[in-house]
């Protein structure tokens, strides 16, 4: 061995990647499964002889779509793109060993399958997005812990004396989902050896500590988990530094700090007294400006490097992530002030509120972070096809288009149809009429689902090849430089050939 | 001119410090929104009329969260004019203290149930849970007919016990009864004896055979008996003449 590759061995330490593919494939799978579940129940709206009951009843499948795709497909991704950046920005292989790191993998499968098992079964704590029951709860508490303490150590670890601003706010996700877990689960079981258990708060304490959890798993699971991953890749794959470090700054500590009190919007005009409501708009709108500083942080980390925004269809995926974050953080706060709220709420405007960041952030940075993982995972120079990333992209942004435009028309309608009165001060319709209302724009949103996960499955298809090795054919790399075609599978008989 | 990030290089160096100022940074909005609303009688406004479940009841409460009901119905109806118009009085706090967990839901893809209790009859809440769109030909709700063929849960003693330990005042005789009233709540007179169920829950617990169904006390009858209870307990007319500045609060009275 030459003095070079020692050195060399001694800056770039042996990272386990091996954990960081498995989370990438689970996260491929887990959300084609939960993105199915969710066409599947969407379709059932539009055509209620769908429902097979009891196990395939909407109101069974529902936590099962929401669960899958938020916590077995982004907790996934995140627990891939953590377990790859911490060790790449700490310049340390993460701790505790492979066998650790494998454990949390399977822990948290674990974890996925008891819980979906269980709401098919019927068994939920009836609280949205915390719906295991707390023998789940339990060991989804255990699985967490060893994930906090094999990030934290890394963190530890390190070789580089400062830490990146992608693990602030990681470590905000992990510690804070740890919190708002054990807050929201506070319960007694009826018997320890069954399923059922009642959660000690009640009515009104019950409600605000669920909205505290609830919208908080929209903030720290779904925003500040996924902005560790924008910056992260989005800095790499535009070959820029992060815009300001400043505004990385204030953001990180506006955002965690403000989050947390958003909650209440969730509860106006409900028994919750009118303080904590007012606290929650205020903070709400507050919210607004942080959202913002996090969606300029990102896109303007491409100035000087525009170009590549016309060329590298994954750069595009990132951006247009970012343009939803934006977006929908910008409705978030509208819909949180009181007097829109008391039309938008309880109405399809908030499903359609909440599948903008879902789908066009929280998916979109997540195919852009996959696309730039899976070939550095598997020795690749680039995926499999650009080309197929560029449809990726158009069928599901697409596909967003027609969820969410469709939401806002029935939602708004939907709320204002509750409301109408004729001269004579009786209501106009029924509620049922409302609902015959709805059927157009929930086949409308059912569309929009199925192109939303036929491009999940391009992805599935473009992430085989590329690990397979093959290169399509015409392809050019982000920089539009052609590529070498290539069918590993061929090349692979032809190599059999001269040996028979 | 100073910089005023200087200093945030040494959280950025001090991973630890850099944790703790993360917990606590996020503790603050839930402490300030939360640890007040625990004290009940800022929160709780005095009515007269709102009791714990009967066994029966809360079997079907804990059906309706099995089933998932609250993904499309809500049960808070808010202080607008067209919701009370269309709903009723709107929602009070006393109405779902006994509630673990609240069931104020999130969405009205259907209807609010707040007050749905009383407003039709057993024998349209069955045959709709059996097939919507038999009575309403445009409903998009799923099917529970299944729940005319499950038994329902009559062992509710545990549960009441459970319930008892965070808070809801079932008394001992409660606890004891819990099945003997399931039973004669879903029987009703003449062929089951109510007495004892009356004592312990009040003259205005419904008890009758709600699915129909003479030889079997199924989970429909659980099911419907906690929807025709929904929003009934509070006493308005009773309630008028509480002064809010001197009434004992439902906590308080709850010691009683």
């Amino acid at each position: 061995m030459t003095t070079e590759t020692i050195t060399k061995n001694q800056d770039v330490p042996d990272y386990n990647y091996e954990i960081v593919r498995m989370f990438v494939i689970a996260t491929c799978f887990w959300g084609v499964v939960g993105m199915m579940a969710g066409v599947f129940i969407a379709t059932q709206l539009a055509f209620p002889d769908l429902n097979v009951e009891p196990y395939l009843n909407f109101g069974r499948l529902r936590p099962l779509h929401t669960s899958a795709v938020i916590f077995a497909f982004g907790g996934n991704a995140l627990f891939a793109t953590s377990y790859y950046v911490v060790q790449r920005t700490c310049r340390a292989r993460l701790w505790g060993g492979d066998g650790l790191a494998k454990f949390t993998f399977w822990g948290y499968q674990a974890f996925i399958v008891i819980a979906a098992v269980g709401y098919v079964l019927g068994v939920t704590q009836g609280k949205e997005y915390a719906e295991p029951e707390w023998y789940a709860d339990l060991w989804l508490t255990i699985v967490w812990v060893v994930y906090l303490l094999i990030f934290m150590m890394t963190v530890i670890n390190r070789k580089e004396p400062h830490l990146y601003v992608a693990n602030w706010f990681y470590l905000a996700f992990i510690i804070t989902v740890a919190v708002l877990h054990l807050g929201n689960n506070v319960i007694i079981p009826v018997e320890w050896l069954g399923a059922k258990s009642y959660s000690v708060p009640s009515g009104v304490q019950s409600a605000m500590i669920q909205w505290w959890y609830g919208h908080n798993a929209v903030g720290f699971f779904l925003t500040a988990g996924f902005l560790g991953m924008m910056y992260y890749f989005v800095p790499k794959r535009a070959e820029r530094p992060v815009y300001s470090y400043r505004l990385s700054i204030v953001h990180f500590w506006s955002l965690i700090f403000i989050y947390i009190w958003a909650g209440p919007h969730h509860l106006y005009y409900t028994a919750l007294p009118d303080w904590a409501q007012t606290l929650g708009m205020t903070f709400s709108i507050m919210l607004w400006m942080p959202s913002w500083g996090g969606m300029i942080n990102g896109i303007m980390t491409l100035s000087g490097a525009w170009e590549k925004l016309r060329k590298d269809p994954v750069i595009q995926f990132m951006v247009v992530a970012l343009a939803f974050y934006g977006m929908s953080t910008f409705e978030g706060p509208l819909m949180a002030i009181r007097a829109v709220n008391s039309l938008s709420h309880y109405t399809d405007w908030t499903v359609g509120h909440v599948h903008s960041g879902a789908l066009g952030w929280v998916g979109f940075i997540t195919f852009g972070a996959l696309y730039y993982l899976v070939p550095k995972l598997w020795g690749r120079e680039e995926v499999y096809s650009l080309k197929l990333v560029s449809l990726h992209l158009w069928v599901a942004s697409l596909g967003i288009v027609f969820y969410i435009s469709s939401m806002w028309v029935s939602g708004i309608m939907q709320g204002l149809m509750w409301r109408s009165y004729d001269d004579l001060g009786f209501l106009n319709y029924s509620f049922v009429e409302s609902v015959v209302a709805m059927h157009p724009f929930y086949v409308i949103r059912a569309l929009g689902g199925l192109l939303y996960l036929s491009g999940a499955l391009i992805m599935c298809y473009n992430f085989y090849r590329t690990i397979r090795g093959d290169v399509a054919v015409g392809e050019v790399d982000k920089d539009g430089n052609p590529r070498q075609p290539r069918n590993a599978s061929q090349e692979g008989d032809a190599a059999l050939k001269p040996a028979e | 001119m100073k910089n005023p990030f200087k200093h945030h290089e040494f959280l950025e160096k001090n991973s630890i410090i850099l944790l703790i100022g993360i917990i606590l940074t996020v503790l603050v909005g839930g402490i300030v929104e939360i640890i007040p609303l625990f004290r009940k009688e800022t929160v709780i406004e005095p009515v007269k009329g709102v009791r714990p479940y009967t066994p029966l009841e809360l079997a079907g409460y804990n059906i309706y969260i099995r089933e998932g009901c609250y993904n499309c119905h809500s049960q808070q109806i808010r202080p607008l004019r067209d919701e009370v118009t269309r709903y009723g009085h709107y929602s009070l706090a006393a109405e779902s203290m006994y509630d673990h967990p609240f069931q104020w839901g999130s969405k009205r893809t259907g209807p609010d149930l707040a007050r749905v209790g009383g407003k039709y009859s057993d024998k349209w809440h069955v045959a709709h849970l059996i097939e919507p769109r038999d009575l309403v030909p445009e409903s998009i709700m799923p099917s529970f007919g299944f729940l005319m063929n499950n038994g329902a849960n009559l062992d509710m003693r545990p549960h009441l016990e459970t319930l008892k330990i965070i808070g809801v005042p079932y008394s001992e005789d409660m606890i004891k009864n819990a099945e003997k009233d399931a039973k004669a709540q879903a029987i009703g007179e003449p062929r089951g004896d109510t007495t004892g169920l009356m004592e312990r829950y009040g003259e205005k617990v419904n008890a009758r055979d709600f699915d129909g169904q003479p030889n079997m006390i199924s989970e429909m009858d659980a099911l419907v008996a906690y929807l025709q209870v929904l929003g009934t307990m509070v006493d308005f007319e009773a309630t008028k003449d509480v002064d809010p500045s001197t009434a004992e609060t439902n906590m308080a009275s709850k010691e009683e």
